[in-house]
């Protein structure tokens, strides 16, 4: 990354700039080899990778760039070792074990700087602008907040990585996806993606890096902007990001493994020169009014089923033919009718956490909400720091008593009920409001169990009234 | 690794031929292909027992991966954004060891159908009118013989040859032998280490 300018002079998005930075060839296939800078990884997609790398006797290539941590499978009541669970035991002591032999950094809870990948990451200062990023999970597209290019990878992906430091990926589209206007009180960074995916479908962004802009993103403090570039993969993209700005440079400064004073105000005019030129000429541009988006809330069984708290579940003719199967089958499967009102919708369980809300400011937006109310006889109701340390800051400024006061449970970090490979699981065809990402049929942990995605602000109202609200009714 | 040891084992896939099976249903997610829960191990040895796990005990026996008429089906017929969701190579890897060796649908997730090359497994698409008379044909009489060329870029059964979609760069990795992606970066010896000296941060 000697110079930002392109050999023929032509703006080219922060994307073009990142990718040629880190071309390290083209391949036969057409696909190009590029460099990781940073590799990710956790308990559930390595050990097959280590696995395979031993096999065929290699080394890993560049040990100091790659970090791991253990998320999924760690339970959030009671961490001690060995985990009480033989299974997740296995699992944690297989990735302490190849951190050991290939000298990995590994954040495990001794360190006190354990938590989601796509938590800590940031929270480390791991992740950069101008970075690119891949980890077995396809929720890394979280770190292109940063304005890194981040990459979901599968294990035989992440093998590659170990090994070369390289992965092997056909070049994107760039489609730029401006949010203008304001957002409403009430309608938090998680309505704006659950928007965007509304409109442009669950696979509109195959082949595609979305770039978000407009005011409203270049409002959003950099938790927010985290929110929003998680769920790129939910619509199809395969990476998402934001143009670094002052607000990317505020909140690297001072962290972990950003470079300290001295060097700090050189890196960050680097970081800022990497945004989009003027006049980059783009695959497509979609704009999405702001100040038209509601608090949204999932209906059905994936992401794009979701529709604003005012309004009503679809009825199977009221949607394009192509969409009619998919509604039908999720209407069943939900039990839901056809044309009913969202809101009212009884809840059993509620969950706020995982990579995409479970952050600081997540949690002190659901707390506010908590401080009005109890939670309703019945329900039952979780709140999962995302890292070690947004539980160490949440108790500092006492979070975690408000929520303990109104009946909620405060746990140890983890994924958890996002997608239950822990203790914390719904049971049978219980709904559960959650702050998660994904909707799938039996996602969190019962083959039956139904989900409602919506803003940690909007959990924490359900939790109290034991049923979906509109949050900005509270106020 | 030397050119010649390579060679040895690249293992060229051009063609599939077996009997298919036919899943209807658009955006089958990753969830559902293999549960999280079966993913708490550290192989992928017993993946392919899971697969389709919850979706096989909800349907008592009538899921077409549990229909003796599919029964040793290698190619698996799907509708449109398969594989959708999470990363997990779980997933290919569960339907690969339950028995699949190919799969034919409208459309498929990207990271879904990257894990999927990885593993010598060909994603193949048909348009809409096609892949409904290739369910219909198969449904119909499942022990035919489903014939994916990849070379030619066909698919032919009972219901004739049908043109079919395999982007240039995954078929000539698949048709070359060079699926195996790790072989082909290290490859690149030391522009890796010469790339790296130029990223400020490396
Ligand atoms: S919180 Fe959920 S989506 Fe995020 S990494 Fe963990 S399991 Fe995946």
């Amino acid at each position: 990354m000697t110079s930002n300018a392109s050999p023929s002079g032509a703006p080219r998005s922060l994307f073009q700039k990142v990718w040629d930075a880190h071309r390290v060839r083209e391949l036969p296939s057409g696909q190009t080899q590029l460099l990781i800078g940073t590799h990710l990884i956790h308990e559930v997609t390595s050990p097959q990778a280590f696995a395979m790398l031993r096999e065929l006797g290699l080394p890993v290539r560049f040990p100091a760039r790659t970090f791991a941590t253990v998320d999924h499978i760690i339970p959030t009541d009671d961490q001690s070792r060995p985990l009480a669970d033989d299974l997740a035991e296995a699992m944690m002591s297989e990735l302490e074990r190849n951190c050991r032999d290939y000298g990995i950094q590994f954040f495990g809870p001794e360190t006190g700087a354990q938590g989601i990948v796509h938590v800590i990451g940031p929270e480390l200062g791991l992740t950069q602008p101008g970075m690119t990023i891949a980890c077995g999970d396809s929720h890394t597209s979280t770190h292109g907040a940063f304005g890194a290019i981040a990459f979901g990878i599968g294990t035989s992906q992440v093998r590659d990585v170990l090994a070369s430091q390289c992965i092997a990926i056909a070049p994107l589209k760039v489609r730029r996806i401006e949010v203008t206007g304001k957002l409403a009180p009430g309608v938090y960074a998680k309505d704006v993606i659950l928007a965007i995916i509304r409109r442009l479908g669950v696979n509109g962004g195959v082949g595609h890096a979305y770039e978000y802009a407009g005011p409203v993103i270049d409002a959003m403090s950099m938790e927010e902007r985290m929110t929003v570039c998680n769920m790129s993969i939910e619509g199809g993209a395969r990476c998402g990001y934001v143009n670094p700005d002052r607000t990317t440079v505020e909140y690297l400064r001072g962290r972990r493994y950003t470079p300290d004073d001295a060097g700090f105000e050189a890196k960050a005019k680097a970081w800022l020169a990497l945004a989009s030129d003027p006049g980059t000429v783009y695959d497509d541009v979609v704009r999405i009014d702001g100040s038209k988006i509601e608090p949204s809330i999932t209906w059905g069984i994936h992401p794009g089923h979701n529709l604003g708290v005012s309004e009503s579940i679809p009825t199977p003719n009221g949607v394009p033919d192509d969409e009619r199967a998919g509604v039908e089958e999720a209407l069943e499967y939900m039990d839901f009718a056809a044309g009913a009102s969202i809101e009212g919708t009884p809840i059993d369980v509620a969950f706020i956490g995982s990579c995409t809300n479970g952050r600081i400011s997540d949690l002190r937006e659901a707390a506010k909400v908590a401080k009005t109310g109890h939670v309703k006889a019945g329900v039952r109701a979780l709140v999962v720091p995302g890292s070690m340390a947004v539980r160490e800051q949440a108790e500092k400024e006492g979070l975690h008593e408000i929520f303990r006061a109104a009946g909620f449970e405060w746990r140890e970090p983890g994924c958890s009920m996002c997608l239950a490979m822990n203790p914390d699981k719904l049971k049978g065809r219980e709904v559960c409001a959650s702050s998660s990402n994904r909707n799938f049929k039996g996602r969190q942990g019962s083959p039956s169990g139904r989900t409602l995605l919506m803003s940690p602000a909007m959990v924490a109202a359900a939790a109290i009234a034991g049923k979906v609200v509109d949050v900005r009714k509270l106020s | 690794m030397s050119p010649n040891k390579n060679d040895e084992v690249l293992v060229r896939i051009a063609e599939i031929e077996g009997s298919a099976c036919v899943l209807r249903g658009d955006d089958v997610d990753t969830d559902r292909i293999i549960p999280a829960r079966f993913m708490k191990v550290v192989t992928f040895d017993d993946m392919g027992r899971h697969a389709f796990e919850d979706a096989r005990k909800a349907a008592k026996g009538k899921h077409p991966l549990d229909d003796p008429r599919y029964s040793g089906a290698e190619i698996l017929v799907v509708g449109n954004n398969f594989g959708c969701g999470s990363s997990r190579e779980h997933a290919p890897q569960a339907l690969m060891r339950f028995g699949f060796k190919a799969f034919v649908g409208g459309s498929f997730a990207e990271i879904f159908a990257g894990n999927c090359t990885s593993l010598g497994l060909p994603c193949v698409t048909l348009p809409a009118d096609a892949l409904a008379k290739l369910m219909d044909a198969v449904e119909l009489d499942p022990q035919q013989r489903v014939r994916i060329d990849l070379v030619a870029r066909t698919i032919r059964s009972r219901a004739g040859v049908m043109p079919a979609g395999i982007p240039d760069g995954v078929r000539m990795q698949l048709t070359e032998g060079t699926w195996d992606a790790t072989r082909v970066l290290l490859d690149a010896g030391d522009a890796i280490e010469r790339t790296a000296a130029t990223i400020p941060y490396f």
